[in-house]
This record gives C-alpha cells, structure tokens and sequence, in this order.
C-alpha cells in the first residue's frame, strides 16, 4: 500500500517551544555572531505594521498554548488520536464511527426538527406536514432524520457483529460489550419512540402493535403498556410521553453513554482481527533450536543421555 | 506547670484508638463523611422520587367511566352485527374513537333477547383493527390473519383469546355502550386485558388485571 504523506503542519499552528529546530547551515547565521557585514548594511528597523504582522502569524500558537496551558488538552489528545492500532485493522473497524456519525446526524437533525415539530395529538400530523410540504429544506432534513434512524440501526447491528465475530468482546473489553448492548437498546427505543411522532396512520397502528408486544411480557408486560401509553388507551399523553423519552431521555442516556464506550475503547486499545498471528519476539530462538540444545548440552554433560533419547 | 498536668493534656490530645475523642464511637471524618452521604441521598431522592412518581402515576389512575349512546334498540337485530363508531379516549380526535359490532342478545346462545352484545373490533393478537365478514359470519383481521366466529371467539390464526366486549345498557330506548372488558375462551367476562395477553386460568395471575382498567361487569 503507498505511503501518504501526512499534511505539513504549519508553523504559525505550533506553540514556538514544540516547533522543528532550523537545520545547522539554514535559518540565518549562528548564535552569538554578528554576520559579516553588519557594519556596512545595519539591518533595517523593522516598522510598526511588520511588527504587527509577526504578532498575528504567532497568535493562533499564543491562543492553543493558552488554552493548553489551562487545561492540558494537548496530552489527552495526543494520546487520543495518536494511538497505536493493532496490524490488521480494516474498514471493519469504522463501524462503531459510522454508527456514531449516524448518530449525530439524528441529533443535528433532530434539534432542527423540534423547531417545528407539534408534540399535540391534533397538530402533530400537520406539523410534520408543514416541514415536508412548506418548510425550506424541511422535507430533506426531515428525510435524513427518518431514513437516518433506519441507517442507525443498521449501522449498530453491523457494528455489533464485527465485535463480536472478531472476538473484541473477551477480556478486558466485556464491560464494553455491556456498554454497547445498553447503547443498542436505547437506539431500539429511540426508533420505537420515534415512530409515533408524525402521527398518521402507520405510526398510530404501528405503535399500538409495539405496545401491546410489550405487554405480552408476563407478570409486568400489563403495567409496562399502561406505561408507555400513560393509561388503558392510546393517547395524547402517550404521545407527549413519546416525545418526551425520543428527544429528552434517551439522547441524553446515549450521550452520556457513548462518551463511557469511547473512554474505554481509547484506554483499552482495539484487538486484531482473529486471522492476524501474535508476533514472535525477534530476539527469541525458535523452539527447534531449544531442543537442540538441550540435546548438545546433556552430551557435553555427559548426564542427559537417558532424558534426550526418551 | 508540673509533669502532673502534663499527662492528661497528651492523653486528650492523642486519643487511643486514634481519632477517637472520649464518649465517641466513630471518627469525625467518618461521622462527616456518613452525614454528607446521607444528605445527599435524601437531596437526590426528593428529586429522583417525585419525578419517577408522576410518570408510573397513569398505571394506577382509571379514568371516569364513559357511556355512549350509539343508536335506538330498533337498530340491532339478533343474526347479524351493525357497525357502530364511537369515542373511547377523549381529548385526541379521530384517534380516540373506536369500533364496536353491537347485535341483541340471540336464543341460540341462551342470551337475553332484551340485552345487546357489543364485540369490540380490537384483534386480541396486537391490537389491529377486525372487520366483521358478513357472508362468512366471522370476524377477519387484516394483519396477521386472525378469525374469529360469530360470537367473536377465536377459531384460527395467532389471537389468544376471543374479541373484547363492551359494557351495554338501554337508556331511554337507546342502547348505550361503556367500558371494555375481556372474555375468557367460554366467554365468561374478565376486567379488560391488553391484546396478546391470555384469559382465564393461571393467565389471570400471569397476565394481572390493572387498576387503569374497570371491573368485569
């Protein structure tokens, strides 16, 4: 595979203490000596507006060394982004960031939606109908939000397959795993939530059959039903509730949970997929030269015969 | 001072086993540290406690008992159901109402020719809407390929128990409808069950009656 390179970063970005030396023989003259001519061409003092302009090339490395300074960010994000991954990692490994991006495509979009969405039983349908119908780009950021949700749980699922095929779930990584199924269970809720809020026939009837699977369960399904419908019956309180779990509850639950698995992805590492092999350490004999010399060692001790032959 | 008054002042000062002062039984750091936990328990809990409450609150709330007139007694005849719409769930429009197939009590079901049964359209598998065939004299849900008979009780496809019934009573010669109860498979009235729950049996313990609901009649 070809190298890229990575992009230079410019100097005016690098706090002075972290940045490249000059090369010896570049950069001007030496320390400590005056160049040669300085007597006959004295360096020209420089103006104001040169001054100034110095002064504006240093200060986006001024800003970040200032906020580094008070908060030592620099360290956590080195570490962060320039972690080493294991050889063998692959396209497979950008599920669980796609599956996040999808994510914050639902909260970007979602926030926006809120901005005209009606959470009333009588104004929700028309509402929704308003943002695809009137709203400037409604029905597009409508669309990404509806066919986004799907994508999510896509994403998710995949996600959870490539964990687990890998094996990325053993030790030390399971409570990871515990992590991530909470995560799929909150994304189901939020698809199942979701649903509901445009209020037109496929969701009303939709949510009447998810409802009342969840009240299949025995002993505590009846009292999980009413619930979630906040009553026997399917209401306008079932829809407030609806709204309520979809964009108060659960995203935050989410957040707050995502920021946990990334903490731990980062501080435990990713694992190599199953068919990478475990590199031998280059300094160790290989286990065929052990044995001969244990062989040699016993004839030149004259006392492991019986052991060697046996 | 004298070596006398010394002595107690030291043992005052370092007090044995350390960190415990005369008559005390914990540390102060853990008296402190106990304190502060507990306050904070009680400070979350009077937020935590009346927040979960307002939202469980529905589960134990029935609403008031509602009746509809839905036509006169003349309309319903004993072979054959009429379909009536009315409003269950007030307050949401179109959605609150609900479908129920009413027909006067038959003699070949040893029923009471003055009463009228009303057979809720609700399917007991996960709550789609039934149609009342008229030509088969079943009832036939369109999504999961439920029936059930005349009577409303189930005689093919996934529903685990007949149709719910609601409550009905004549009041100046109209027939009036009111709240929704289940049956068992022998029809024997029940206080009402979500779809997908079991009737009759051990499932009356499984599948327990809610208080959101109203008594069997």
């Amino acid at each position: 595979m070809p190298k890229i390179p990575l992009p230079k970063i410019p100097d005016s970005v690098v706090p002075a203490p972290l940045r490249k030396p000059a090369k010896p023989g570049e950069g001007g003259v030496a320390k400590g000596q005056a160049p040669a001519d300085l007597k006959t061409s004295p360096p020209e003092r420089q103006t104001h507006v040169q001054k100034l302009g110095d002064q504006a090339k240093e200060a986006p490395a001024d800003v970040l060394a200032w906020v580094d300074q008070r908060t030592g960010a620099s360290g956590f994000l080195t570490g962060m982004l320039y972690r080493k991954v294991p050889k063998g990692t692959n396209w497979f490994y950008t599920l669980g960031s796609a599956t996040l991006f999808a994510f914050i495509v639902q909260a970007v979009t979602g926030v926006f939606l809120a901005m005209f969405y009606t959470p009333s039983t009588t104004q929700a349908y028309a509402s929704i109908a308003h943002i695809n119908n009137d709203v400037p780009l409604g029905a597009l950021v409508h669309g990404m939000h509806k066919w986004g949700s799907s994508l999510m749980v896509i994403l998710i699922f995949l996600h959870m397959g490539r964990t687990f095929f890998f094996g990325a779930y053993k030790y030390p990584r399971e409570l990871n795993w515990v992590i991530g199924v909470v995560l799929l269970i909150l994304t189901m809720t939020m698809a199942f939530t979701g649903y509901l809020l445009p209020f037109d026939q496929r969701s009303f009837w939709a949510s009447v059959v998810g409802i009342n699977i969840n009240g299949t369960g025995p002993v505590v399904g009846p009292y999980l039903s009413d619930f979630l419908r906040a009553g026997p019956e399917l209401g306008a309180t079932t829809l407030s509730r609806f709204y309520s779990i979809h964009m108060l509850l659960v995203p935050g639950a989410i957040i707050a949970l995502i920021g946990a698995h990334m903490y731990l992805v980062v501080k435990l590492g990713t694992t190599a997929p199953p068919w990478v092999r475990a590199e031998k350490p280059k300094n160790a004999a290989p286990v065929a030269q052990l044995d001969a010399g244990v062989e040699s060692n016993g004839s030149v001790n004259g006392s492991g015969n019986g052991a060697s032959s046996a | 001072m004298n070596g006398a008054e010394e002595a107690p002042r030291q043992q005052r000062d370092k007090p044995d086993p350390p960190g415990y002062f005369e008559g005390e039984s914990m540390t102060r750091r853990r008296a402190f540290t106990i304190a502060a936990q507990g306050l904070g328990g009680v400070a979350g809990a009077a937020i935590i406690l009346p927040a979960v409450g307002f939202a469980v609150a529905p589960i134990f709330h029935r609403g008031k008992e509602r009746w509809e007139a839905v036509g006169p007694t003349s309309d319903f005849v004993e072979d054959t159901y009429r379909q009536v719409v009315f409003t269950e769930t007030e307050g949401i429009g179109d959605a609150g109402k609900t479908t129920a197939y009413i027909r006067r009590g038959s003699k070949t079901f040893d029923e009471d020719p003055n009463t009228f049964v009303a057979v809720s359209n609700r399917c007991a598998h996960l709550g789609c809407p039934v149609r009342f065939v008229e030509a088969a004299g079943n009832f036939i849900c369109p999504c999961h390929g439920g029936v059930y008979d005349f009577q409303g009780k189930r005689i093919g496809g996934p529903p685990v128990r007949p149709l719910d019934q609601f409550q009905t009573r004549i009041r100046n010669g109209r027939v009036e409808v009111g709240p929704r109860y289940s049956v068992t498979s022998q029809l024997e009235p029940v206080r009402a069950r979500d779809p997908g729950e079991f009737t009759g049996g051990i499932w009356e313990y499984l599948y327990p009656p809610r208080p959101s609901t109203f008594p069997a009649p």
